[in-house]
């Protein structure tokens, strides 16, 4: 087990180099716009173009800034260690700024996901258990259509309907209350829509991966045994079926939980809520090439962590798995 | 003479499908008595596993209809509740079946498993409970039986997770085991020990057994009473000796000349049964095995046979539309080593008379 996880973390830092490999490739070698220019305000002298690039390395042949990131990033080639650069339009350090918008991103994903979770996992087992009734029809109805929903849209939808400023009914803290809410409960009332929006696709998915695996343990020989031994059919169903069908559910979560932490762009964006998938959204709007380089490097982060937290995980919920 | 422990009487199981009515099971009758063996043997698809899960009440779907007369014990298990019938289950009435690894719970230890059954059944402690099922592991002949209840399902080999499987049925010492197909998916080897360890146990319990096989050979040695059973019917059925030294139906006779014989002189080609089964929606008219019997005649495609009893032996019954001495003569012909091909015409002629 130890073995196995020194060898997955070599190869999360593997990942991680290729990830920032790609990252800068695509925007350095295919850039659409000069860094040095967005840089320098607007009308700017040759010599302050010529100045910025000289402070910021741009003259120096790719390569070599791609080690010099790197360089910085390591804590043990010298420099400081964790030193993702600077910011090209604010000039501030990139790694503090991620961190300061951390918390507003954690809160939302882990919101969202109890919500989806207490919500999907309930329609899953019933609709499994009840297939073809009229409750099971409705709750895949709708979760097919709250899955063809995008969030944007959703989003507008739920700000146009329930913000307290603009709504139709006004019931809800809407768009940017987030910041101005002043402690955690006023922080959490903000979030109510977002988690809301954001956790109706995730748990329509749920519900209905839940309600397919479910659906197919059920016809397992063990399922049979488990009746055979004249089990109750609850216990059949909680104890026998769900315990199997509800595993792969951790493999959906740990990634989604991964994809989450690193930013959730567009719903952080509809609701101006201060967090990574916001901060990373205004750096590609804005060609912020450090920005984007360690935002992405931290969503990749977050879901090779994960996706190395659910195969530890799973040696412990199913037997089978061996390291 | 005491009623039989299971007496089931026209049984019918029938599906609708989209394809058309599916009759899985269609108006079968047997008893077992109580410490006695019978053997239901057939192709897959004959409607032997079905006959026996609705027996036990797991014959779920919704588009089944069932019919007939099911008694255990005195008490009708077709007409009973489901709480009654989980009563039923696990407790008087258990059942092993054919995939011992698909059979357990892949995420609990075998120990938990067979406690699970235990206190579903008896008002024991869970130390009582698992004291027992550890008894019974050592029973079924598990080494170390208490360091091996504590392993999971994948960690046992075939023959011993059957031996789990067992020691899982009988440990509410049930009236009746039902073994569907419990030695197909093993190895040569382990089957001859699984077979012996459940009639090593049948003797000991006095539990009475329903052995449901495609293999002859299986119930060679244990069963007591033979049913043949073929495209949902019963078509042959009697004591075991009886069916294995005078049987009378030409699909009992090709079953018996498809298993390998220690025997038989070397080189001797086993026949195999001609064709496939056929389809329980389309059936075949008249008798349902012409198409695959070789001493069919044009009467026997529209007429359809009746289980009826065999003259001198009421216990023994065959459906066949050839008469009795003709069916004695085919046999003797067998025996000598003649191929049905070549079987004496006039014989057959006589028996479509």
């Amino acid at each position: 087990m130890a073995a196995y996880i020194v060898r997955r973390l070599l190869w999360v830092i593997f990942l991680l180099f290729v990830v920032t490999l790609v990252t800068f490739t695509v925007f350095t070698v295919l850039p659409a716009a000069d860094p040095a220019v967005l840089r320098a305000g607007r009308q700017p002298s040759p010599e302050l173009v010529a100045s910025i690039r000289e402070q910021f390395g741009l003259d120096d042949p790719y390569i070599v800034q791609f080690l010099r990131y790197i360089g910085d990033i390591l804590p043990f080639l010298g420099g400081d260690g964790f030193n993702f650069g600077y910011s090209y339009q604010s000039n501030q350090e990139v790694l503090p700024q991620i961190l300061d918008r951390l918390p507003a991103t954690m809160f939302l994903t882990v919101g969202a996901v109890v919500l989806w979770l207490s919500i999907g996992i309930p329609i899953g087992m019933i609709s499994a258990v009840k297939t073809g009734s009229w409750l099971d029809r409705l709750t895949m109805g709708l979760a097919l259509i709250a899955i063809s929903a995008p969030v944007y849209f959703l989003g507008l939808v739920a700000l146009f309907l329930f913000d307290d400023s603009i709504g139709r009914f006004p019931l809800l803290p809407g768009s940017g209350a987030y910041q101005d809410a002043e402690n955690v409960l006023g922080k959490a009332e903000a979030l109510i829509m977002p988690w809301c929006v954001l956790a109706a696709a995730f748990a329509a998915i749920y519900a209905r991966f839940l309600r397919g695996n479910l659906i197919d343990t059920m016809q397992e020989d063990y399922i049979r045994t488990a009746r055979a031994k004249g089990l109750s059919e609850r216990r059949v169903i909680f104890r026998h079926g769900v315990r199997s069908a509800i595993t792969p559910i951790v493999t959906l979560l740990g990634l989604d939980i991964g994809i989450l932490l690193g930013g959730a762009i567009l719903t952080e964006t509809v609701f101006n809520i201060q967090g990574i998938g916001r901060f990373a959204y205004e750096a590609i709007v804005r060609f912020d090439l450090p920005v984007i380089q360690g935002t992405v490097l931290f969503g990749a982060f977050f879901i090779v962590i994960m996706s190395l937290l659910v195969d530890i995980l799973y040696a412990f919920i199913d037997p089978r798995v061996r390291y | 003479m005491a009623a039989p422990l299971l007496e089931v009487t026209d049984l019918r199981v029938h599906f609708e499908t989209e394809d058309g009515l599916v009759k899985a099971v269609d108006g079968i009758s047997y008893s077992v008595d109580r410490g006695q063996t019978l053997g239901i043997v057939g192709e897959s698809g004959s409607g032997k596993s079905v006959s026996s899960l609705t027996v036990m009440g797991l014959t779920r779907a919704r588009n089944a209809h069932i019919s007939g007369s099911v008694k255990f014990d005195g008490r009708d298990l077709l007409g009973a509740s489901d709480e009654d019938l989980r009563e039923v289950r696990g407790n008087d009435i258990a059942m092993i079946f054919q995939d011992p690894l698909s059979s357990l719970h892949p995420f609990y230890k075998v120990g938990k498993q067979i406690v699970e059954a235990i206190q579903s059944h008896r008002d024991v402690s869970k130390a009582q409970a698992y004291d027992r099922a550890v008894e019974m592991l050592g029973l079924v002949g598990i080494p170390e039986p208490r360091r091996r209840a504590d392993s999971y399902p994948h960690e046992f080999s075939g023959g011993m997770r059957q031996r789990a499987m067992i020691a899982m049925a009988l440990a509410n010492d049930p009236k009746l085991l039902i073994a569907d197909e419990p030695t197909t998916a093993l190895d040569v080897t382990v089957q001859a020990q699984i077979l012996e360890l459940i009639e090593r146990l049948q003797s000991e319990f006095d539990t009475a057994v329903v052995v449901i096989t495609h293999d002859l050979g299986v119930v060679a040695e244990m069963a007591d009473d033979i049913a043949v059973m073929y495209g949902g019917r019963i078509v042959e059925q009697g004591r075991a000796d009886t069916i294995f030294n005078a049987p009378e139906h030409p699909y009992t006779w090709g079953l018996l000349s498809s298993i390998p014989r220690m025997d038989a002189p070397r080189g001797e080609e086993l026949v195999p049964i001609p064709g496939r089964p056929p389809s329980l929606i389309h059936l075949p008219g008249g008798c349902s095995f012409h198409p695959r019997c070789p001493y069919v005649r044009d009467a026997h495609r529209r007429v359809e046979p009746v289980l009826d009893p065999v003259g001198g032996d009421p216990s023994h019954k065959v459906a066949c539309l050839l008469d009795s001495a003709t069916r004695r003569k085919l046999w003797q012909e067998l025996q000598a080593g003649i191929r049905p091909e070549d079987a004496r015409q006039d014989v057959i002629e006589e028996g479509a008379a």
